[in-house]
């Protein structure tokens, strides 16, 4: 279920649970890392698609995305992609309000599936794209994930 | 010293699946400590997989790849005993190869 | 003021569908949270902490240059298949009511002995500064899953651990008169999204103690039971609850004591 953001705010308030989207400040933008690599220097997702070559990838729905609604931890966010976009060659994975975009990208060699999953960091509530490269150019799909602040954790 | 990799790796129908747990910080460098002083960056940046000898995998990471982290891919053409050898390296220099049988 | 009926009424019926859509927001938050957890499956960086303990187990080190596998937890030297799903319990050689991680010390100071300031000297791990403690507590409890929680409470100190923990629970103390009554001994409560279990039912004390000790996801560490105690202390504002104090084994024996019957699935992963 998508919910407008202002509608969703409300809703968190009515149930008592307005600290849901408040930044979690995993990442604060206090320092800048030096990565050399630019695209993991960037700080916008076009910035770090750029430094790749990419540009103004096509929305497809032959990427299966699969991320929490709702992460209870930013720490550690699962994400699973799966492109069945023929001759898929890389997955991108970046998190749009991070202070740096480019969280980890993925080669696969001819027999290997075009499929990862891992967990990334989430600094806040953030679209997060999934960016396929194929032999016919590149591709995109993003969810949205909600992060939360926690209490005391089990 | 890194500690060991946990590496699953199993025969699933036609393909192997493969599943990772790393040790590391990952260190963003964006972190400040109890004292206040940032902790310096310390994440790994290249992660690469092959099975008896033959590339399956190649990864490359920045810092917000979550601390201690998982990975898990599939491939074909892999068997039961074949090795799969998964090798990271992080913005220390340091490197770190881990081998196991397909099972 | 005198507010007419019609308007009185669309008033509550207002407040009653504004309810009714908070209690829909809740399900679907709780649905999401659920489908969070279940995405980390059984990949639990725990496991990291399993295999660097079950080394140490079987490394001579120390002035003794001894292994572990003499260690007694309960059920004889050497095993620790189950032997976490029967403590805290009695020991004999030591004259005490011991939790994991006390009995661990124990062994590590008298098989190898190693001074227990040096093996304590990183009680609970930051990143690079690693835990022995927490590994070889990772390794031990990982060999009772699926066990079911069945403490001896034989001995007349085992009980008196227990009532002392049972009172240590209720007992009000600190600047905000806390408890760790007030926010586990009743139903249906919550600090922000995390649901509070009611560690006095067998229910939320299974539900609770079974998956402890646990991954952190927010440290990246792997927590134990007295890791987990003496957070519970600070975040009530108690003076540091000492490590291995009867205290914490008093409260550990209730919580274990409560949730009897339960099988174990630690280490677990939490938030």
């Amino acid at each position: 279920m998508m919910l407008e953001r202002r509608r969703f705010l409300q809703r968190l308030g009515h149930t008592g649970l307005a600290a849901l989207t408040i930044a979690s400040g995993l990442l604060p933008r206090l320092v800048r890392a030096a990565d050399t690599r630019p695209a993991f220097a960037a700080e916008a997702i076009a910035d770090a698609l750029k430094a790749l070559g990419i540009a103004n990838p096509t929305k497809s729905d032959a990427i299966h995305f699969k991320a929490p609604d709702i992460a209870e931890n930013g720490a550690a966010v699962p994400v699973e992609v799966e492109s069945t976009l023929p001759g898929t060659r890389e997955i991108l994975l970046l998190v749009e309000k991070n202070p740096h975009v480019m969280s980890a990208s993925f080669s696969f060699p001819d027999g290997t599936d075009a499929y990862v999953a891992t967990r990334v960091k989430v600094a806040e509530s953030s679209l997060i794209h999934a960016v396929v490269k194929t032999d016919a150019g590149a591709f995109y799909t993003d969810r949205l994930v909600k992060v939360t602040l926690g209490g005391c954790g089990g | 010293m890194s500690d060991p990799m946990r590496i699953r790796a199993a025969v699933k129908g036609e393909k192997v699946e493969v599943k990772i747990l790393m040790s590391h910080v990952m260190e963003t460098g964006q972190r400040k400590d109890a004292e206040g002083a940032v902790v310096p960056a310390h994440y790994i940046t290249k992660v690469t997989a092959s099975c008896n000898g033959r590339d399956v995998l190649s990864a490359d990471w920045g810092p917000s790849v979550s601390k201690n982290p998982y990975l898990s891919f599939r491939f074909k053409g892999g068997a039961k005993g074949d090795k799969l050898k998964v090798t990271w390296t992080d913005t220390a220099g340091d490197s770190r190869s881990d081998e196991v049988s397909i099972g | 003021m005198n507010t007419p009926r019609a308007t009185r009424r669309a008033l509550l019926v207002g407040s009653l569908l504004l309810l009714a859509g908070a209690a829909q927001a809740e399900t679907s938050t709780q649905d999401a949270i659920a489908e969070y957890r279940e995405m980390f499956g059984d990949d639990n960086p725990a496991e990291l902490w399993q295999s660097r303990g079950e080394a140490l187990w079987h490394t001579a080190r120390g002035p003794k240059q001894a292994n572990l596998t003499a260690c007694d937890l309960g059920l004889g030297p050497g095993v620790i298949e189950g032997a976490y799903a029967q403590l805290p319990r009695w020991f004999d050689d030591t004259q005490q009511v011991q939790d994991l991680e006390t009995r661990l010390v124990s062994c590590v100071t008298t098989l190898q002995g190693i001074p227990r300031e040096e093996f304590l000297k990183v009680k609970f791990g930051d990143g690079e500064k690693k835990s022995e403690l927490e590994a070889l507590t990772a390794y031990v409890v990982a060999a009772s899953r699926g066990k079911p929680i069945a403490l001896p409470m034989q001995h007349p100190a085992e009980q008196a651990a227990y009532a002392l923990g049972k009172a240590a629970f209720s007992y009000r103390a600190g600047p905000h008169d806390f408890a760790c009554a007030t926010c586990h001994g009743d139903a249906g409560k919550r600090i922000r999204l995390q649901e509070l279990p009611q560690l006095t039912t067998a229910a939320g004390a299974r539900e609770a103690y079974t998956h402890w000790p646990a991954y952190r996801i927010s440290q990246g560490e792997l927590r134990t039971m007295e890791w987990r105690l003496q957070d519970c202390f600070r975040q009530q504002r108690l003076p540091q609850l000492k490590f291995g104090s009867e205290v914490a084994i008093g409260l550990t024996m209730f919580l274990a004591k409560n949730a009897e019957g339960g099988t174990l699935a630690a280490p677990g992963i939490k938030r």
